[in-house]
């Protein structure tokens, strides 16, 4: 994906991860994300851990508080479909779970198919029990990611902060 | 063969040390846990399913000084499949994943999982990297298991024929909070 400039945020996200003390970050891989991703696999205090699917990430953060370490979990919109039974694990048992989760199919979105399960992110977080943490500009992400900091693990509870497609970027389809 | 799935779980966790934090599915793999000996250092699963391996990798990877043991039944290992490849890719040192495998759904009727038809998870872990990879048919294979869960050296799975046969439910605590509270209290946190 080619965004039309390299923006702050993600590098801010990072310092946030950094000031508190997360030390697993669970991802698939996503554009959105790409230098958030890059800023943590160059971290030799964060594990990174590429899943195959989001829910996989759910179970590995919940597993990383059962040892004592805090866990963040990146994802698109697409991905919080794929988690939804196992964020039961978090529910019942009150783990501390961070999500961070770029939005497609809600703002200059070229591909029909990430409308369904963009358009339902929302409501779906909110019937899982999450907070929800929506930034929509560039200068809202740190902050709103301190505040989902401290509601996941000083509450232990779900905290999902959402990024607004308009802060991604355009995906340019043409070659 | 295969074993009768209690006397396999008493087997693997005979003379078991604090350092061992254990793991296992729901269904039929958390109630012969608990049949084996309720400890503070179990983390019981009523939910998740297909989550085991993946909570056994956060866990063993926050806990480096610890040995994980996840033993899970085949139908949660299936539904989980892809857990096998990232661990592979993490390669964690103190983790062993054990499949009890009776090739059927225990818990909702005995129908038959994609075990019994041939699918070979010996074979699907192996392929995803997992440099130690047993196939347990018998008690000597148990027993050279149960010796391995004692001193892990790299990544582990091990797939243990399970004779079908449904022994009667040990039901542990349930309340999830409790179980997250208890395990952390047990090692320290």
């Amino acid at each position: 994906m080619n965004v039309v400039s390299a923006p702050l945020w993600p590098d801010r996200l990072f310092d946030v991860f950094k000031r508190s003390d997360i030390r697993q970050v669970g991802y698939v891989p996503d554009a959105g994300h790409a230098r958030l991703i890059e800023r943590c696999r160059a971290d030799a205090g964060i594990r990174d851990v590429v899943l195959t699917t989001e829910e996989e990430g759910v179970a590995l953060a919940a597993g990383a508080w059962l040892g004592g370490m805090r866990a963040a979990l990146l994802m698109q919109s697409s991905g919080l479909g794929n988690c939804i039974n196992m964020l039961s694990l978090a529910r019942s048992c009150r783990f501390p779970l961070l999500m961070v989760i770029t939005m497609r199919g809600e703002w200059e979105e070229f591909n029909p198919w990430q409308e369904p399960m963009g358009s339902i992110v929302d409501p779906v977080l909110k019937l899982c029990e999450a907070e929800v943490y929506r930034a929509r500009k560039p200068d809202e992400v740190e902050g709103l990611a301190e505040r989902a900091v401290q509601h996941a693990f000083g509450d232990e509870r779900i905290a999902a902060l959402v990024l607004s497609q308009e802060l991604i970027g355009r995906k340019v389809w043409t070659k | 063969m295969s074993l009768e799935r209690r006397a396999a779980m008493a087997a693997l966790l005979a003379g078991r040390d604090d350092d061992l934090l254990v793991v296992p599915g729901l269904g039929s793999t958390c109630w012969d846990l608990a049949a084996a000996g309720d400890n503070d250092r179990n983390f019981y699963l009523w939910g998740a399913m297909g989550g085991a391996a993946m909570i056994g990798l956060g866990l063993a990877l926050a806990q480096p000084g610890k040995r994980v043991a996840v033993i899970t039944g085949d139908g949660e290992m299936l539904m989980g499949l892809g857990a096998l490849a990232t661990i592979g890719i993490q390669q964690p040192q103190n983790l062993a994943v054990v499949v009890f495998d009776n090739g059927v759904y225990g818990e909702t009727g005995m129908q038959a999982s994609h075990t019994q038809s041939g699918v070979d998870l010996v074979a699907a872990a192996r392929a995803c990297g997992i440099g130690t990879c047993l196939d347990v048919r018998d008690e000597a294979g148990l027993a050279d298991l149960a010796g391995r869960l004692k001193a892990l050296a790299g990544p582990l799975f091990a797939r243990v024929a399970i004779d079908p046969a449904e022994p009667p439910r040990v039901l542990p605590e349930r309340d999830g909070v409790v179980l997250k509270q208890r395990f952390r209290a047990a090692i320290g946190l």
